[in-house]
């Protein structure tokens, strides 16, 4: 191991200033780095600091989406051999899991992670490491049969729109991940919603008859529609489809990849909460908002859907993994700790609003927090400003 | 006494190498310095050549604006160098001193029998007003000014810190006194804050003419910036002093003695330290005088005069600074760590936040270097700050309003009630390797242009 730090630094000449390659400076700063912490020594103020830096933070956050990894690897397999009548075992759903799931990472970190490379090059900047976190975070909200030419398209729009453009990762206003997925579907509104795109294999099938590793059709009965759906009858209709509160809880049910288990969810959560990464004042406030407007529906209900059990919004569709992940994002969210009680407490309540009174679009998860990471500056703003006028009149009376 | 005010915000940062209590020697100084960069924004105006002999209490040079501000040499001897920087700064001013130290006679009388304008012609003429630091901005405090109230801690919390007790053992009564001449500079009281967890035992306790307060918590919680945000938050236009305790000593000194004392207690401290204890020192000593403290033979120590948030890097061959009664050794962190900020364990490594395992072990002391861990980035963290920060203040607004060049916005988000010392711990912590505390200097900097 130590040969290669004396490699790094005999080839360090050749990408410093003056050398030959020096065009490149960035990425071999972002490689060298990645392989070892420098020896760089503080230089102004403290002569000491903390241990931990961003590369680390991001680590943790992706440490803590491992388990939503993992099970949607297996629920994708899983969903792929309900649909087909295949009969498979554990370990036949998890390989074609992963065989699924692969492209879509290999798409989502060559394209982003190639787009911050140029452009922290072109600007001389260090690549930044905020994209390990966002290139680990698209997959798992995209519906498996996503069109690998369509992600590369959204992560990019992603990338350069919802973060280079305004300066890289601690700029940004929106969470570049709900950005992606906000571009795949209204972009691309026919092939990104409807039934037939949230299980593996069944786009395939539709389009030529015969799907991945297999050629049955899909067994009777089948609809792919996901849990949200059938929520729009309320829970009758949930029943009728077979799926319990349990059921949504542990996520063997269609969905975003990797959106669907509440308990891989919550693993995670557990993790960022302990660390510190995400505030779970945000958390609790996201779901006390969604459970507000939950139970206002259940009292004022007239219609099943309305009438669905508060706690129901918590396990269906992308609210958990919207709470725990992409509300928190410690650059989109609201800084100050006041406004993270008011931005999650608004982002539980719109995403119910929008589920309940929108029946053209099921999912208000994605649209209310890029529309709170929106607003986060305003409560912040008058967050600060109330503060202040506070502390004048504690200074004027004492 | 007053009520305990309990900060529940601050991190003590546990680095080894704490100062036994024990005097190991006293420095017989042979060349000391006197620098004008111990000073904020000062502009000196050099009032010795090379060659002049000088007793301790000699002026040395004066500020540029107000001449009557006398910056005076700590020993009798003669100017062997004056050292500049780039574009001809005056950095150094070093005097060789005589084996019999002579002082000047600055006349002892008691403080009782002065008046304000006595006393602040005393102090400005022997050397000792510069201790007078002003809020807002940490500079020299202003002759012409009567400050609101006079700020002493009467204990550090920094890492490491010479501690007041052992350091300022013999000088109480010297304290007194200089408490008693510094009633007559305020128009309020003199306010003395304690740490809670000896507040009665201390021998301060017994000061009179002081308003007590009594604080509780983890560093900053003896930093006096953050003492008087709880006190009397400082607003536009109030002007407060503050003096270290240290230094109220010497002022004390002056009045029942008649000479300008600074020499002091210095606690030689830090995880490169040898032995870490103290000395008897003075003000400007050479690091070369407690050679025995240090092997320095692969040249990888770093010199701190002060402790390691706030210190000054001075180098191997540098003096101790004005204000400062610590001295902290430690390595220079140039070593490359494979992969460490992927590694699940770091044992040698401390951490505030729990992305690593060192809050399994608080009770361990740590031997840091001055490895950045890191590399510089944007703000993304914004809630670790106000977790070391026990003061009522919006840490990274006021940072980015700095950053801004914005005076409105930095005068909104309380430019005034800060110095670098308070936002030490938020750049320690900090996961982006922001440089908060230069930051900070430039917005300082910045009001002290517009404002003057």
């Amino acid at each position: 191991m130590n040969g290669l730090v004396k490699f790094m630094h005999k080839i360090k000449p050749t990408f410093s200033e003056g050398g030959k390659l020096s065009f490149l400076h960035s990425t071999f700063e972002a490689f060298e780095s990645f392989l070892y912490v420098p020896g760089t020594v503080t230089a102004k103020g403290t002569h000491v600091k903390d241990a931990v830096d961003l590369k680390r933070v991001m680590i943790i956050v992706v440490l803590a989406l491992v388990p939503s990894l993992l099970f949607g690897i297996w629920n994708t397999g899983y969903q792929h051999n309900e649909a087909f009548g295949l009969g498979w075992g554990f370990w036949q759903m998890v390989w074609y899991g992963f065989l699924r799931i692969l492209p879509l990472y290999l798409v989502s970190y060559i394209v982003g992670l190639g787009i911050e490379f140029i452009s922290a090059q072109l600007r001389g900047h260090q690549v930044n490491e905020g994209y390990l976190v966002t290139g680990m975070l698209i997959p798992l909200i995209v519906p498996v049969d996503v069109p690998l030419w369509m992600l590369a398209i959204a992560v990019a729009f992603a990338v350069i729109i919802g973060k280079e453009i305004f300066g890289g990762t601690g700029m940004n206003i929106w969470n570049p991940a709900l950005l992606c997925r906000a571009f795949l579907f209204f972009s691309y509104p026919s092939k990104m919603s409807g039934d037939t795109i949230w299980t593996g294999g069944l786009t395939k099938y539709l389009a030529d008859g015969s799907a991945y590793a297999c050629g049955n059709g899909v067994v009777d009965g089948f609809s792919g529609a996901t849990p949200l759906v059938h929520a729009g009858q309320g829970i009758q209709g949930l029943e009728s489809a077979g799926i319990s509160f349990m059921d949504l809880f542990i996520g063997n049910i269609g969905g975003a990849v990797g959106e669907t288990s509440v308990i891989a969810i919550l693993l995670g959560a557990i993790l960022l909460i302990w660390t510190g990464v995400a505030s779970w004042k945000i958390m609790l406030s996201s779901v006390i908002g969604a459970l507000a407007i939950g139970f206002l529906a259940n009292a004022l209900g007239t219609t099943p859907y309305l009438q669905l059990p508060a706690w129901y919004h918590l396990v269906l569709g992308g609210f958990a993994f919207g709470t725990v992940f992409m509300a928190t994002d410690p650059v989109t969210s609201a800084q100050t700790e006041t406004g993270k009680w008011i931005y999650g407490f608004l982002v539980g309540a719109l995403t119910v609003t929008v589920r309940l009174f929108n029946p053209g679009y099921m999912e208000g998860m994605m649209l209310a927090i890029l529309l709170m990471n929106t607003f986060a500056p305003l409560i912040d703003h008058y967050v600060v400003e109330a503060s202040l006028k506070r502390k004048a009149k504690k200074v004027k009376i004492a | 006494m007053s009520n305990i005010i309990e900060l529940k915000r601050g991190l003590n940062i546990p680095i080894s190498g704490t100062a036994a209590q024990k005097a190991k020697k006293v420095v017989i100084p042979d060349v000391v310095a006197v620098k004008p960069t111990d000073f904020r924004g000062l502009i000196p105006k050099l009032l010795v050549r090379e060659g002049d002999t000088v007793l301790a209490g000699s002026p040395v040079f004066a500020d540029k604006l107000s001449p009557e501000i006398l910056f005076t040499s700590p020993v009798s001897g003669t100017v062997t160098e004056i050292v500049r920087g780039e574009k001809r700064k005056l950095l150094e001013i070093r005097i060789k001193a005589d084996k019999d130290q002579k002082y000047e006679d600055f006349g002892t009388e008691k403080t009782a029998s002065l008046d304000g304008d006595q006393i602040k012609e005393r102090l400005l003429k022997s050397g000792l007003w510069p201790a007078l630091v002003q809020r807002p901005y940490g500079i020299v405090a202003k002759p012409s000014d009567k400050p609101k109230d006079i700020f002493i801690s009467a204990f550090s919390t920094a890492p490491l810190a010479a501690n007041p007790e052992f350091a300022l053992r013999d000088d109480l009564n010297d304290i007194q006194t200089g408490i008693n001449a510094l009633c007559k500079l305020t128009k309020g009281r003199v306010h003395v804050s304690f740490n809670r967890e000896n507040y009665s035992g201390t021998p301060f306790h017994k000061l009179e003419n002081i308003v007590p307060h009594i604080f509780g918590g983890k560093h900053p919680a003896g930093n006096v910036g953050v003492q008087i945000s709880h006190v009397s938050p400082i607003v536009k236009g109030d002007v407060v002093w503050t003096v270290s305790l240290m230094m109220t000593a010497a002022i004390g000194k002056l009045f029942n003695t008649g000479k300008y004392d600074v020499s002091r207690m210095v606690a030689v401290t830090g995880p490169k330290a040898v032995d870490p204890s103290y000395v008897k020192g003075i003000a400007g000593m050479s690091m070369k005088d407690i050679a025995e403290y240090y092997d320095n033979s692969n040249d990888d120590i770093r010199f701190i005069s002060g402790d390691v948030l706030t210190g000054t890097n001075i180098g191997k061959d540098g003096f101790l600074g004005f204000f400062d009664n610590q001295v902290t050794l430690i390595k220079e962190g140039t070593e490359c760590e494979i992969l460490g900020w992927a590694k699940p364990f770091r044992t040698g490594q401390f951490s505030a936040s729990k992305a690593y395992f060192s809050w399994l072990t608080p009770k361990k002391e740590y031997d840091m270097d001055t490895n950045t861990h890191g590399e510089p980035r944007a703000f993304v963290l914004s809630s670790v700050y106000s977790k070391v920060l026990p003061m009522d203040i919006f840490p990274v607004y006021l940072l980015k309003a700095c950053l801004a060049n914005d005076i409105d916005k930095m005068e909104k988000f309380g430019i005034y009630e800060v110095i670098e010392e308070d936002l030490a711990l938020c750049e320690f912590v900090c996961p982006s390797k922001i440089g908060i505390q230069s930051i900070l200097s430039d917005g300082i900097n910045l009001m002290l242009k517009e404002m003057a």
